[in-house]
């Protein structure tokens, strides 16, 4: 199996194709970048028209991850990685959500507190 | 036996894709990421721990902003610019948001080209991302001139909850000091590009020689991360 699971590196130096390098049609980059110019045009306009409440944090939070995503997915080229590498990059940032998570119980702890020791003062 | 197989289909066999192909390339017993040089799958490692950071830099900023009774400094306010009489609201973050966003497409440009063989192209790609990124740090160290001449200190600031000037200099300054460091490791990789160390047979630091340009690529994947992190913050940071 020694053979087998040589690893590409054993290519003759100097071979055009490599197997592990990224290319894509240029277009598909100019795409991109124009769509993140425009949601982040979107997102500036959504402080500038001045939105309020919910409807201000879930277009702040849709347009960032658009732009996140479009940047990990072609930029990054995550989307022609295989999966192995995929996962063990994508998933493990989903337990800082969880951490956001404890965290949001605890700061909301933390203000009713302050509100009642600093309002007997 | 293997060498036979091998020699019938005349070349490695492409390994399956889709989840059957998570399952088998974790439990193969070898490297778990195939056809990824171990140079990028290193980088990537990387970022998932700058990920963790700058994760608990704001998720520090998010606590920081909800346990505080006071009220927090309106970034809208506090963050434009007075320009012809008329106050514009986060111009400057704008600016800044658009002139990352651009170095993200050339650095894109630039691994492309890299992939290509086009050296000269490459290279002035690189620098130009390079000069981009040095214009961003410029416009940060403008508005942190700015902000400390208007009093804002890690302690306090005339705006509002005091916790505001220590969250806004650790996570943009952390950034910043991001951004300086690619712009450092851009010009090197763009001199040994121009230079055509990639093309030699020779190793040399951050080049396997041959021919292969991965290292560009792995330099990309940096900076296209500076600027995912920048649209974490100015969504979180300067929106909110």
């Amino acid at each position: 199996m020694s053979e087998a699971s040589m690893p590409e590196h054993a290519q003759p130096a100097g071979s055009h194709a490599q197997a592990e390098g990224q290319q894509h049609p240029v277009k598909l980059y100019f795409v991109v970048w124009g769509l993140l110019f425009v949601l982040s045009t979107f997102s500036y306009l959504v402080d500038y028209l001045g939105f309020e409440g919910a409807l201000r944090w879930s277009l702040i939070v849709v347009f960032m991850l658009l732009k996140a995503g479009l940047i990990v997915a072609v930029f990054m080229h995550m989307a022609w990685e295989r999966l192995a590498l995929s996962y063990a990059i994508l998933l493990p940032p989903l337990l800082v959500l969880m951490f956001l998570a404890i965290m949001a119980f605890e700061s909301d702890y933390i203000v009713i507190t302050r509100s009642v020791f600093f309002a007997s003062e | 036996m293997t060498d036979a197989t091998l020699a019938a289909t005349g070349a490695r066999a492409d390994p399956p894709g889709g989840l059957q192909g998570f399952v088998a390339d974790w439990s193969s017993d070898q490297r778990a990421f195939k056809k990824v040089p171990w140079g990028k799958a290193m980088m990537w490692i990387f970022l998932l721990s700058d990920t963790f950071i700058f994760g608990c830099f704001l998720i520090a900023y998010f606590i920081a902003r909800s346990s505080t009774p006071d009220v927090w400094p309106n970034a809208s306010e506090v963050f434009s610019l007075h320009i012809g009489g008329t106050d514009l609201p986060l111009l400057l973050i704008a600016i800044m948001t658009f002139v990352l966003i651009s170095s993200s497409g050339t650095m894109a440009m630039a691994v492309n080209n890299a992939y290509r063989h086009h050296r000269a192209r490459t290279a002035l790609l690189m620098v130009a991302t390079a000069a981009l990124g040095a214009t961003f740090v410029g416009m940060q160290a403008f508005e942190w001139t700015k902000l400390i001449s208007e009093g804002v200190r890690p302690w306090g600031n005339p705006f509002g909850a005091a916790q505001f000037g220590a969250s806004f200099f650790m996570i943009t300054g952390f950034h910043g000091t991001h951004v300086s460091i690619g712009v450092i490791f851009l010009l090197i990789v763009a001199r040994k590009v121009w230079k055509g160390e990639f093309d030699t047979p020779r190793r040399s630091w951050l080049s396997r020689g041959g021919g292969d340009y991965e290292s560009v690529e792995i330099m990309g994947l940096y900076w296209h991360f500076v600027d995912l992190v920048w649209v974490f913050i100015f969504a979180f940071f300067y929106l909110w």
